[in-house]
Order: C-alpha cells, then sequence, then structure tokens
C-alpha cells in the first residue's frame, strides 16, 4: 500500500513500486487529465508536479511520489482560473488540445520559479514538451501574458 | 466533468411531423461519457439540430474534432442561420452512421461539404419557430424577425425565446429542401468572426475526454505485441512468463491479415490487465516466434536507390503539353535535379486508443476516429456481424493527421472485447505507433528544364516515383491514383508551352497511408524547389521568376491537365485553378515578409507557393545557417486565400500550426526501415519540431468570398521549399533530399 497525496487529497494505492505514477493516476485513480504521449520523458504530456516542481509521471515510479504532494491537471485551478489557464484561453492556445495539460502544469512550474521569463528563460523550459500541432508560439504568448497578469 | 455526448440509433418520434428525433446515448454508468441531458428534445426539424423547451439549441457535428476546430465552426454555421443565442448552443457529436453523408474528416474538406447543410438546416428551423410565432400572434411570417433565440413582432416589439415555440414548432411541417431564406452574407452574426472553441475550457482543465480517456466498469487494458515487419506471422508464442505478471489477465491472439490489410488489424499478441501499466509489462514477457513475411527485408536505403533509378528513366506519362524532348534538345540552358522526401509519421500526440464492448446486441465502441463510418464497417468486417449491430462513439482526437482515419485499432479493441467478455481498451505505445503506422510515402523525383536565350523557362519535365496508397488496399498496386498525381503533379500551373509528367512504377513494403497534405508534401518540395532552381540559371530574383512562371493572372485551362485530374474532388467551374490567387498570395507573402531587404551573413530567404486542397498558400522562410550547418528558421511568413472563412482564430492556428509541422518535416523527421523494421520507435529518435525550432509565424488571410477551400492541410506544400530556397540564399547549397543534412552545410 502506498499513500498518495494528490491535489490535496489523500489516496491509498495498492499497486507496484515501480508503476509509474501516471499509470496510477490515469489508470488506479481515474485521474485522465494527465496525459500519456511517449513513456520516456520525451514529450512532456504526462507533466504534473511533485514537491512543486514539474515531473514527468510517465517515468515517475510511484514509491518516489510517496509522501509527496502531487498536483495535476484536476487541481491547479479551480474551474480553470489558474492564471496561465486564464491565459491559455485568452490567446485560444489549443488545436486538438491532448497536450495542453502537460505543457500548463510545464508553464505554471515555471511561473512560480521565475515569475518574470525571458523568451529564452520560457524556450528552455518548455522544450521538453512536444505539441504536435504546433501551437508553440501562442504557448509562448499565453506564459507572457500570465506574467503579465500576475505582476 | 466534461462529457462526450453521442447519439443513440434510436428514434423516438415525438410529433407526427417530425421525421427524426435525436437523444444522448444513455450511457451515464459509463463515466466520464454520459449524457449531456436528458431532456428530449422537442423540435427537431432535421438531423443536425435539435431545440429543447428548456431553449437549449443542441447542434450535432458529424465531423471529428482533431484540433482543427470543425465542432465549433460548423455549430458557428448552423447557428447563425437559426439566429440561437450562442451561450444557448450545445455541441453533440453524431455517431458514425450513413445517415449524415460523408463523415471522414480528411482531405481538409468538411467546411466545404457541410456549410450549405448545415445554413440550410439552421435557416430551416428558424423558419419553422417564425411561422409558429407567426400563428400564435395571427400575423404573417413577413411582419416577424428573428434576434439571438427569439422571434419578435416587428413594431409592436412583442417577442417570444425560441423556449417558448419548441412545442408550436414541431407541430408545423418541415419546409421542403431548397424553400427556405437564407442570410445575406451582411447578416451573419457569427460566420467570420473570431469565436473560442467550445471545448476550450475542458481542455485547459484537463477534463476533455478523448479516446484514451474512455473508462468504462470492469473495463480491461491491452497492450498488443505486433508483427515485426509488415506481413510477418506468428509461428508460435509462449504467454506463461507473461502470465506471472501482477495485473495480467489474458493472453490472446489477434489474427492477422496478410498485405495489403487495409483498415483491418495487423495481428499479433495481446496481453490484457487491469490497467495499462501491467499490461505493458506483461507484453515484454512474451515469447513470440514469427514467422517472417514478404517484406522481411525492407531497407529504405536500397529502396530509395531504386526509386532514385526509377525516376532516371521514362516513366507513365500523366501529362503532356506541347512537346517536352524537343524543347529540351533545342534550349539555350537546360537544368536537372533530382529530389528525396523519406517515409514521415504521423505522430499525433495521442497515440492510436480505442474502448469497446461487445456482447450479444453488437458491439460498441468510443474511439478517437477521423471516420467512424469506416470503423463501424471494419469493425462489422472483423467481428463478422452486420454493421447496424456496431456502434461508434466518437471522443475528441488528440491529433489525427491522418492516421486515425484508418480504424485497425478500432477492430483490435472490438475483436478483443468479444475475446474477452468484457469491455476492452486498447493503447498503442509511442513505440507501436512509429513502427507500426501507416506511413507516408517515400518519394523520388527527377526534374528537367530548358530555358531560352532570354531564361524563360521553355520546357518541365517532372518524374515522380512513390509507393501509392491503393498499395495498402489492392495487391499490385505500383503506380500514383489520378489524385495522387493531382497533388502538385498534373497541376503544375505554370506558364510553359512544353510540360510532360511522367510516373514511375514503385511496390511498397509497409502500409502507405495520407499524413496531412499526403502527396503535396513531396511534390510541392520538387516543384517549388526546382522554381528556384530555374531562377537562379536565369539569373533571376526567385520572386519575380516565380510570378514570370505563373504568367498572367486567368483561369489555367483544364484541357492542359489531362482528363485525370479531380481537383480534389471539387469542380473546376466552382473551383477554377486561379493564377490570379496564385499570383496575389505570393506578392502578400512577400511584401510582408520584407523580401530583398538585407540580412546578416548566412541568413537568406526563399518563397514557394503551392495550391492545395482548393486553397492558395505562399510561404517565405527567412532561414539561417549556423557554421556548423544547424538550419534555424527565425521567421516564416504565410498567406493563404482559402475562399471564404467561418472562424478566422482556428484558420490562422491551422496555418500556424502547418508552418511548425511543415518545418519538421523538413528540417528533422525521418522514418527509416532495416531488415524490414522502423529504425526509430520514440521521440527521442523520430524528431519532431519542438518551442525551441519553432519560427516567429505570421499569417495573412486573403479576405473571400469564394468558396471555402480546404483549411487543414494547405499551409504544409510550400513550407519545404521555402526554407531549402532560403538556404540556398543563405549559403549558395542546394537541398534536395529532406530532412536537411547539416553536415552538408557546414561553413567552408
Amino acid at each position: 500500500m502506498t499513500d498518495l497525496m494528490i491535489n490535496g487529497t489523500r489516496h491509498t494505492v495498492d499497486a507496484d513500486p515501480v508503476m509509474p505514477l501516471l499509470w496510477v493516476l490515469r489508470d488506479l485513480l481515474g485521474l485522465r487529465g494527465t496525459k500519456f504521449g511517449c513513456g520516456i520523458g520525451a514529450c512532456g504530456a504526462c507533466t504534473v508536479h511533485l514537491d512543486g516542481e514539474a515531473v514527468r509521471s510517465c517515468v515517475t515510479p510511484l514509491e518516489y511520489a510517496a509522501g509527496k504532494p502531487v498536483l495535476t491537471i484536476e487541481g491547479l485551478g479551480m474551474h480553470g482560473e489558474h492564471p496561465v489557464q486564464r491565459a491559455w484561453k485568452a490567446a485560444n492556445v489549443p488545436q486538438c488540445g491532448y497536450c495542453q495539460p502537460g505543457q500548463i502544469m510545464q508553464a505554471a512550474a515555471l511561473l512560480k520559479q521565475t515569475p518574470k521569463p525571458t523568451d529564452q528563460q520560457i524556450v528552455d523550459a518548455m522544450s521538453g514538451n512536444i505539441c504536435r500541432c504546433g501551437t508553440y508560439q501562442r504557448i509562448k504568448a499565453a506564459i507572457h501574458a500570465a506574467a503579465a497578469e500576475a505582476a | 466533468m466534461s462529457t462526450i455526448q453521442n447519439l443513440s440509433r434510436r428514434n423516438v418520434l415525438k410529433g407526427a411531423a417530425l421525421s427524426q428525433f435525436l437523444l444522448g446515448a444513455r450511457i451515464a454508468d459509463w463515466s466520464p461519457i454520459s449524457q449531456a441531458d436528458a431532456n428530449p428534445a422537442d423540435f427537431a426539424p432535421n438531423l443536425f439540430v435539435s431545440i429543447a423547451s428548456t431553449g437549449q439549441v443542441t447542434i450535432v457535428v458529424s465531423r471529428s474534432e482533431m484540433g482543427t476546430g470543425i465542432r465549433t465552426s460548423l455549430a458557428m454555421v448552423l447557428a447563425d442561420e437559426l439566429d440561437a443565442g450562442w451561450q444557448d448552443v450545445h455541441v453533440a457529436q453524431a455517431q458514425g452512421d450513413v445517415k449524415y453523408g460523408d463523415q471522414n474528416t480528411d482531405g481538409s474538406k468538411s467546411v466545404r461539404l457541410l456549410l450549405n447543410t448545415m445554413r440550410e438546416a439552421g435557416a430551416t428551423a428558424r423558419q419553422m419557430l417564425l411561422n409558429a410565432a407567426a400563428r400564435r400572434w395571427s400575423v404573417a411570417p413577413s411582419a416577424c424577425h428573428t434576434e439571438a433565440s427569439a422571434v419578435v413582432l416587428g413594431a409592436a416589439g412583442r417577442r417570444l425565446r425560441y423556449a417558448e415555440l419548441v412545442d408550436d414548432a414541431a407541430r408545423l411541417p418541415v419546409p421542403p429542401a431548397g424553400s427556405v431564406q437564407m442570410k445575406e452574407r451582411a447578416a451573419w452574426r457569427y460566420i467570420g468572426k473570431p469565436m473560442p472553441i467550445v471545448d476550450l475550457d475542458d481542455i485547459v482543465q484537463g477534463s476533455a475526454v478523448f479516446g484514451i480517456d474512455v473508462m468504462l466498469p470492469g473495463m480491461k487494458y491491452a497492450s498488443i505485441e505486433r508483427p515485426p515487419s509488415y506481413g510477418d506471422r506468428v509461428k508460435s508464442f509462449d504467454a506463461s512468463e507473461a502470465m506471472k505478471v501482477p495485473g495480467v489477465e489474458q493472453v490472446v491472439e489477434i489474427p492477422g491479415t496478410p498485405p495489403p490489410s487495409g483498415f483491418r488489424p495487423l495481428g499479433g499478441i495481446a496481453v490484457i490487465a487491469n490497467n495499462t501499466w501491467a499490461a505493458l509489462q506483461g507484453r515484454q514477457q512474451l515469447q513470440i516466434v514469427w514467422e517472417p513475411g514478404p517484406n522481411a527485408n525492407y531497407d529504405t536505403t536500397a529502396y530509395g536507390a531504386a526509386l532514385e533509378e526509377t525516376a532516371r528513366q521514362p516513366g507513365k506519362v500523366v501529362r503532356d503539353n506541347g512537346d517536352v524532348s524537343q524543347a529540351l534538345r533545342t534550349a539555350t540552358k537546360r537544368v536537372s535535379a533530382d529530389y528525396f522526401v523519406p517515409h514521415l509519421a504521423h505522430a499525433m500526440m495521442e497515440p492510436e486508443s480505442c474502448t469497446a464492448v461487445s456482447g450479444a446486441g453488437g458491439c460498441t465502441v468510443w474511439a478517437a476516429t477521423q471516420n467512424p463510418q469506416q470503423a463501424r464497417a471494419t469493425v462489422a468486417e472483423v467481428l463478422g456481424i452486420d454493421q447496424s449491430d456496431v456502434t461508434v462513439n466518437v471522443t475528441l482526437l488528440g491529433g489525427g493527421f491522418g492516421r486515425k482515419s484508418k480504424p485497425d485499432y478500432v477492430a483490435e479493441a472490438a475483436f478483443l472485447a468479444r475475446a474477452v467478455g468484457a469491455p476492452v481498451k486498447v493503447t498503442w505505445s509511442r513505440e507501436d505507433d512509429l513502427t507500426h503506422g501507416y506511413y507516408h510515402a517515400i518519394a523520388a523525383q527527377h526534374l528537367e528544364g530548358g530555358l531560352d536565350a532570354d531564361g524563360k523557362p521553355v520546357a518541365w519535365l517532372h518524374r515522380t516515383v512513390f509507393p501509392s496508397i491503393g498499395s495498402t488496399f489492392k495487391a499490385d498496386t505500383v503506380y500514383g491514383s489520378a489524385g495522387e498525381l493531382g497533388q502538385g503533379v498534373v497541376d503544375v500551373p505554370f506558364d510553359i508551352p512544353n510540360i510532360r509528367c511522367e510516373n514511375g512504377r514503385a511496390d511498397a513494403h509497409v502500409r502507405i497511408g495520407w499524413y496531412r497534405s499526403v502527396y503535396n508534401i513531396p511534390h510541392a518540395f520538387a516543384v517549388g524547389s526546382f522554381a528556384d532552381e530555374l531562377a537562379a540559371a536565369a539569373g533571376k530574383d526567385p520572386l519575380q521568376y516565380l510570378l514570370a512562371m505563373l504568367g498572367d493572372s486567368r483561369k489555367l485551362d483544364p484541357r492542359l491537365l489531362g482528363s485525370g485530374y479531380s481537383n480534389y474532388g471539387a469542380s473546376l467551374d466552382e473551383y477554377p485553378i486561379d493564377i490570379g490567387r496564385m499570383r496575389n498570395v505570393v506578392l502578400l507573402a512577400a511584401a510582408r515578409s520584407g523580401w530583398g531587404s538585407p540580412l546578416p551573413p548566412r541568413h537568406g530567404r526563399g518563397i514557394a507557393m503551392h495550391r492545395s486542397f482548393l486553397t492558395y498558400v505562399a510561404a517565405v522562410a527567412q532561414v539561417a545557417v549556423a557554421a556548423d550547418g544547424t538550419v534555424s528558421v527565425p521567421r516564416i511568413d504565410l498567406a493563404a486565400d482559402c475562399g471564404m472563412v467561418v472562424n478566422p482564430d482556428r484558420v490562422m492556428a491551422q496555418f500556424e500550426g502547418a508552418a511548425v509541422m511543415g518545418l519538421g518535416n523538413t528540417l528533422f523527421s525521418n522514418l527509416t526501415f532495416k531488415a524490414g523494421r522502423a529504425e526509430q520507435s520514440n521521440f527521442a529518435d523520430y524528431h519532431v519540431p519542438r518551442i525551441d525550432t519553432t519560427p516567429e509565424t505570421h499569417v495573412y488571410l486573403v479576405r473571400s468570398d469564394a468558396p471555402p477551400g480546404g483549411v487543414g492541410e494547405p499551409g504544409v506544400p510550400p513550407v519545404a521549399a521555402a526554407i531549402c530556397n532560403g538556404i540556398f540564399n543563405a549559403v549558395g547549397q542546394r537541398v534536395r533530399a529532406l530532412p536537411v543534412d547539416p553536415v552538408q552545410l557546414k561553413a567552408a
């Protein structure tokens, strides 16, 4: 049995300690906002916050997450009102939308650490997140907008 | 929690006049896909709209949403003619059913096919509501007009909300098709205005339901080991170790389909478990002995060389104007070049996924599919049941790009659900996606041109060789189809007196499929590059030379193209090849890009223009070639004329995305095979564009009242040639094979 603290709620799961957090969230707990994209930490679709840091849940073993606060897209903002989510909506960033929870979680972590990122800091922080629709230009604009709003 | 409302096949009639009734499928127990609203629709004059007594307007979208915004655009069109308030609109996703007409969401044709259908559906409902109000007030309908979700009696200022008219309207006869008045363009309230997509809130909250997100009670999770090369078969397998993995419950063999396998499953061994991770782990423990099939030696290096050899020989003539051989012989200057484009993979972010349940009543699937009717047909075929016993619910698609038109993965889920006797979700891994795709065709092309003493082109020879998509469905298909050759070969628009296009033989060793913009990718690359090469040979500015090659504004005479040109299924009367529109986008892109203004050393600009899917696009790429040969693209300017536009923001977004995907096709993406197996298997070795390689992209839409052309695909084709022409402009080196090899571009 592993105790998890996800979006402020305690969960106890009975699973292989090396099972990636992604599949614990999706299949065992039904939190499907976190997406599967590659399984090797190469695309960022599965990004969640672990102890406040953006991590790839597809390569994060369950045992590593035990006891630490996990934040997923479902817990980021009530009704999509986190500044990053608001900026995403204002810029109409998503096309298909599949990678966007991961992009948003990555961007939220960036802004937490670097409230006023430069273009280069955005590029550096977001280069691990693939969007096959190619919404990158709007992602960059939305992050700047969210940063401006928070200032 | 978001819902994907699907429409059941049940037909419940309320009111003698109603021919159709739409009811959300009662699947509330199968969270998260639940019925949005249990209200029986009170007024449903046609397939595409119903209005409830609550005032909710349900608009049925029959095309799949994979990021183009089609669920919003089609709803905008209908709501506009209905004069519905946008806040009252709810979008329901149609199930796969021929009653909706063509549902195959590819070919960039959803708006083109459905614009008038949706307009008329909305206008019909509006007219009936208006008639109902007029009767209530005992006035002539002409005395009334509509405002947002209400009928208003002109001078008196009396109004009735649509919600109050639902019962009356439902009793009225449906006006005959073609009899209702539609709005003048000036009166459109939504069409042509930027609107946020209807799924935006769900997407940013993580509650949007994609195929991979479907969850049913008692559902099992499957992962499938498929044949390593196309046509290999399972000789024997041992599942004993796999069964020891905790969570693994069963191992099931899926029968294979010998090539050409079409839309049917490739076959293989499926591991069924109580979660995805366990299924993946169990799969690693399978011991399978494969019987090598006919493609076990496929090697793209050897195959590519063979295509290039074929391209050097005369092929089947598919367009022939004047006398190219003679014109080349007598030309003052002759130029020739060979171009190569590799296999590409769709690599949409949501891999193939489908959930199915099968029982005595038939089979129901929830799938991220671009083509629900084909999914229905393929499931019926594989299960040996009637199509009427197959229900296909369409979720949101996490990207498609053509891959999700091919429902092999849907049939896998259906087969396994029946075999297991429980709901089954099939999820492809990224490795499955990249190594078992329907790949974009590898292609070799040979071009020759002849110039006269003034540098004017007098001869154009274009030979293209590629495995046809037809090979995936029919054995011994070795030539391109008319549609494939109409994607940038026979429709070459240049004003050159002698033009010959040829197609060489090529067989296929993998499943070949359509990938965003399809054969326009290799053809626009070769044609756009060769136009630039001719300009250089003539010593002219590429922009001026391109305009001269296009010639005067005119409609291209279709007789020049030969009889096989299909024009994307549209009539050439309604959608001619319009040289004026081509010139216009070329001039627009050039002007906005700063064409001709100075750039630093090893920077350059390239231009290319291509018409595809009935839309005209010109691209100017500004490129920088580093001393080590690395190419970056700081800026792309795209000018597009796609006719009338429904939702300009989503059209802009499609072109922004096309610039990025076109850049990836040019600089990174490359799928190769050795010993029958794909050599790339995940994003670590199959490279796609990321934010660090994204150009500053500017999109300019030409304002137009022309009928709507395509939007999803036509931005991609001109990008590769624009970038490679920019490389030539920067460093004087031609790139004729994709992806760009930086080694060739190193500073001396």
